[in-house]
């Protein structure tokens, strides 16, 4: 992987100089790097970094006030999120967003939904195209269920899951949409030792599968463990950037996390 | 849908289709047939209100303004142009999805309290339509004599004729709404309903859907306003106010806002206590309608239905 | 027509639009109180008005007070009634949804329509204006006596409430329970206290505008809905939560319709309001004076 991550042309998404503002408040101050295809990236830095805004930059919840962002060599910067969903990000959320009162089941089958393609009427009146559709997304969603583990739980409602599987259940969510990078943010978030250990080798099984991985993650161990290279910020800059032992051993994070942090 | 589902679907449609049967040999309920029309008609409404507010989770105020539109578009082309009713009804549902869909995508981006304001003020910026433009609308003395339905060269002439008809029609348009719920479109409206950032970062298009289920709504709310016309044959303004937008929520929400079976509960529930039982209580059924709004929102809030159905046990994370 | 008529003319639909839109800002400020401290949108803000007016007509009518009495015991009343509806109702939806708490206020709302029709009937009553005299005669246009009072009224519930906010620790503590009702409830606000006060102030603001308008206009149990939603108009378009903004887009809708009903159609000046409604809704959800970004913080 060290050999893939230094080739610039591979970056599967590329930040040139992103900014964002809420009205005097500066949360960007210009972030710019790259993220090769095939890694796990993590993105780290204290409470208030501006991590969080900056997913949701990538994802399309916000747009940046100033800056590019390049997906596929494409600029997706503006573009409203189900367009980005649909081109092949898709994230999870630093406070669990399942749809809680629909079924697990329900929740995957909702990430089917930009590679799908029924509407209203095909719908209302059951033409045997939807139907067809219907029951590929039914077992399609059945299958990334089996991949995060979460089969014997299907027809409960998500809300009824603890905390640690609805995490689970919000990765299987986004894996529906069937990324080609995924955004986590936060999934280590509120889990015991155990389920940690459990979510980064699921990480590190997707990352298998080819899909490019990007988390925000403060759980350092985990971090340390499963990315191949680390972005960290602070204040809203970009501070540094290198793999796991670059980056435990450099000045600027330590005094960031140390110090002013 | 689901067998459950299927099940009470046959059920509600076996006592709708024996209904007249059981009443109709009765001379003291024997007119209950004709207020059955009437909710068969509102429940049209009730279901695009079910969709849109239930699941979809989005509020209107202006129902009662599409259920206008259709109502007057099939009175004026009829009555004044003598047109087939069976043209004017789709011409009614266009308009109304025409308005729908224009006011739709501005109005669906404000939520909550913002998005109920917007549409109350489109709502009453059509009944001052309908009071005002007397020429075509015959003002706040509405319009009279206008022309019944054939249906396949029958004339429904009588009560019970209109009442099959009409709950006929109910059920192919609870159908087409539960087969839309139970398919990807059903789904991405809930979640929008629930979740509606998380939707969006799924690939679901919000601002779209929304738009679509109040379209919908509004061609539900129409094709029932053309029904009403031809089964009443008279029609005023009173009829479409801010009032009638509210009384089919509070139709939805009495049954269960989140279940197409709550709506025809709460709808034929509601026709009966507004078109019979408060009769003694004259004008003033206003205040039974407030204090009933109150009552459910505060304390049942999900409506009858959830008086049989197991809640579900969700953390909330 | 010569010009001075023509000139007078205009001058008289001016001072009725500033009469009527003057009204509609007391009844905007309503929305923003209640607003500003809890993120409700009160539906039933424009009862509120029609409560003060019958209420007014009743205590100067039927009990045959002074004219000022009756003001000042309207809007006690009405603010009781607006006391009542927190304690009883609101506090109870407490962990209700959005779109219950809009059914809920509503619902309070039809059933204050309801009541008063009940004591009321369906005939609009009138009440004597607050000082007798001819109107005055300005450059041709007659300004009823009763308008100048509704401006002082209108005046003194501007400069009551600016001083209320910005002087007094009631005043500064719902501003802070506002903001951000935790840290104000950590800091020892008492925020429901101050929630129940929101509900009282504004149900006796909308009351003082029903009272002052209703020599004017008479009041009838079924004119709460509109005046509500012209006053929510003004809200929106002056920035909800901002009472300077209030007063602009509440002069700036009363002189849109009064120059409708003067000019384009009378029938048709209701729904002038609604279309600015919309349009503020559609297009400037901010309002002219609110900020877009704090609008789009506030959904983050």
């Amino acid at each position: 992987m060290d050999e893939r991550s230094k080739r610039p042309h591979a970056a599967l998404l590329q930040l040139r100089n992103v900014q964002m503002q809420f009205g005097g408040v500066t949360a960007l101050k210009g972030i710019s790097y790259d993220v090769p295809s095939g890694i796990v990236q993590a993105v780290i830095g204290p409470n208030g970094a501006g991590k969080t805004t900056l997913f949701h930059c990538i994802s399309g919840l916000l747009t940046p006030t100033a800056g590019e962002i390049l997906f596929r060599g494409l600029p997706i910067g503006g573009l409203p999120p189900h367009r980005i969903a649909g081109l092949g990000i898709s994230r999870t959320f630093q406070h669990v967003a399942l749809f809680k009162s629909m079924t697990v089941l329900e929740n995957v089958m909702i990430g089917r939904h930009p590679r799908t393609f029924s509407g209203f009427w095909s719908a209302g009146l059951r033409f045997p195209r939807m139907r067809r559709e219907e029951r590929r997304i039914l077992e399609e969603a059945g299958h990334y269920l089996e991949f995060v583990g979460l089969s014997g739980e299907r027809d409960l409602p998500a809300g009824a899951l603890p905390l640690g599987k609805q995490k689970i259940l919000e990765i299987a969510r986004a894996l529906a949409t069937q990324p080609t990078l995924l955004l986590l943010d936060e999934p280590a978030g509120g889990l015991n030792m155990r389920e940690t250990e459990e979510l980064g080798e699921l990480i590190l099984r997707i990352c298998e599968t080819g899909i490019t991985v990007t988390l925000v993650e403060h759980d350092m161990n985990l971090v340390m463990e499963i990315s191949h290279r680390i972005l960290v910020i602070h204040y809203g800059e970009h501070l540094a950037t290198g793999t796991p032992e670059e980056i435990k051993d450099h000045p600027a994070v330590i005094e960031a996390y140390l110090g002013g942090g | 849908m689901t067998r459950k589902d299927w099940r009470i679907f046959l059920l509600t449609a076996l006592l709708i289709a024996a209904f007249p049967w059981m009443v109709q040999p009765v001379k003291a309920v024997s007119h209950y047939v004709d207020v059955m029309v009437f909710a068969g008609i509102f429940a049209l409404v009730c279901l695009g209100v079910t969709m849109l507010m239930g699941y979809a989770g989005q509020v209107s105020m202006a129902q009662a303004a599409f259920f206008g539109i259709g109502a007057y578009t099939s009175a004026i082309l009829t009555g004044r142009f003598a047109l087939d009713p069976w043209l004017a009804m789709p011409a009614g549902a266009s308009l109304a999805a025409l308005v729908a869909w224009v006011v739709g995508i501005p109005a669906l981006r404000l939520k909550g309290h913002y998005l109920a304001m917007a549409t109350l003020g489109f709502g009453v910026i059509v009944h001052i339509i309908l009071n005002e433009e007397v020429e075509w609308t015959g003002g706040p003395s509405g319009m009279a004599d206008l022309p019944g339905l054939h249906v396949l060269g029958w004339k429904l002439s009588t009560e019970l004729a209109w009442y099959y008809f009409v709950w006929g029609t109910v059920f192919l348009a609870l159908l087409f709404c539960f087969h839309v719920l139970h398919s990807r479109v059903g789904r991405a409206l809930r979640a929008i309903h629930e979740e509606e950032s998380a939707a969006e970062a799924m690939g679901v298009p919000t601002a779209r859907y929304k738009v679509q289920v109040f379209v919908l709504s509004a061609v539900l709310a129409a094709v029932a306003g053309s029904l009403y016309t031809h089964f009443v044959t008279c029609l005023n303004p009173s009829s479409f106010n801010l009032m009638w937008s509210i009384r089919f929520i509070l139709m939805v929400m009495v049954g269960g806002m989140q279940s197409l079976w709550g709506a025809l509960l709460g709808t034929v529930l509601m026709t009966f206590v507004g078109n019979e039982w408060l009769h003694v209580f004259a004008e003033f059924e206003i205040l039974v309608y407030g204090a009933i709004l109150l009552v459910v929102a505060l304390f049942l809030p999900k409506g009858l239905v959830s008086l049989f159905t197991r809640k579900p046990i969700v953390h909330n994370a | 027509m010569d010009s001075f008529s023509l000139g007078s003319a205009l001058l008289q639909y001016t001072v009725s639009g500033l009469t009527i839109g003057v009204i509609y800002a007391l009844v905007a400020i309503g929305y923003n109180i209640i607003y500003n401290v809890t993120e409700i949108i009160n539906f039933a803000q424009g009862e509120f008005v029609m409560l003060g007016g019958l209420f007014a007509v009743f205590f100067a009518q039927s009990l045959h007070l002074p004219i000022f009495l009756a003001f000042v015991a309207a809007i006690g009343l009405t603010g009781l009634t607006g006391f009542a509806m927190e304690r009883l109702v609101i506090r109870r939806a407490r962990s209700s949804t959005v779109l219950s708490l809009i059914i809920i206020t509503i619902a309070v709302s039809i059933l204050l329509k309801g009541t008063a029709m009940f004591w009321w009937g369906k005939n609009p009553y009138s009440l004597p204006p607050f000082s007798s005299g001819r109107p005055f005669i300005v450059l041709g246009a007659a300004i009823q006596r009763q308008a100048v009072w509704i401006f002082a009224v209108s005046a003194i519930v501007v400069v009551c409430l600016t001083l209320f906010f910005r002087r007094s620790a009631y005043g500064k503590a719902m501003l802070a329970s506002a903001d951000n009702p935790s840290a104000a409830r950590m800091v020892g606000i008492p925020v429901r206290q101050m929630v129940l006060l929101s509900f009282t102030l504004s149900a006796a603001i909308g009351a003082a505008a029903g009272v002052s308008i209703t020599p004017i206009s008479l009041m009838e149990y079924d004119r709460g809905a509109l005046l509500g939603l012209k006053g929510f108009g003004a809200a929106v378009l002056g920035g909800l939560g901002q009472f300077f903004g209030a007063l602009v887009a509440g002069i700036v809708l009363g002189l849109a319709e009064s120059f409708c009903a003067g000019y384009l159609s009378s029938g048709y000046k209701d729904a002038v309001a609604l279309v600015i409604l919309l349009l503020a809704l559609f297009f400037k959800p901010e309002g002219l004076f609110g900020s877009r970004e704090a609008a789009k913080l506030k959904r983050f």
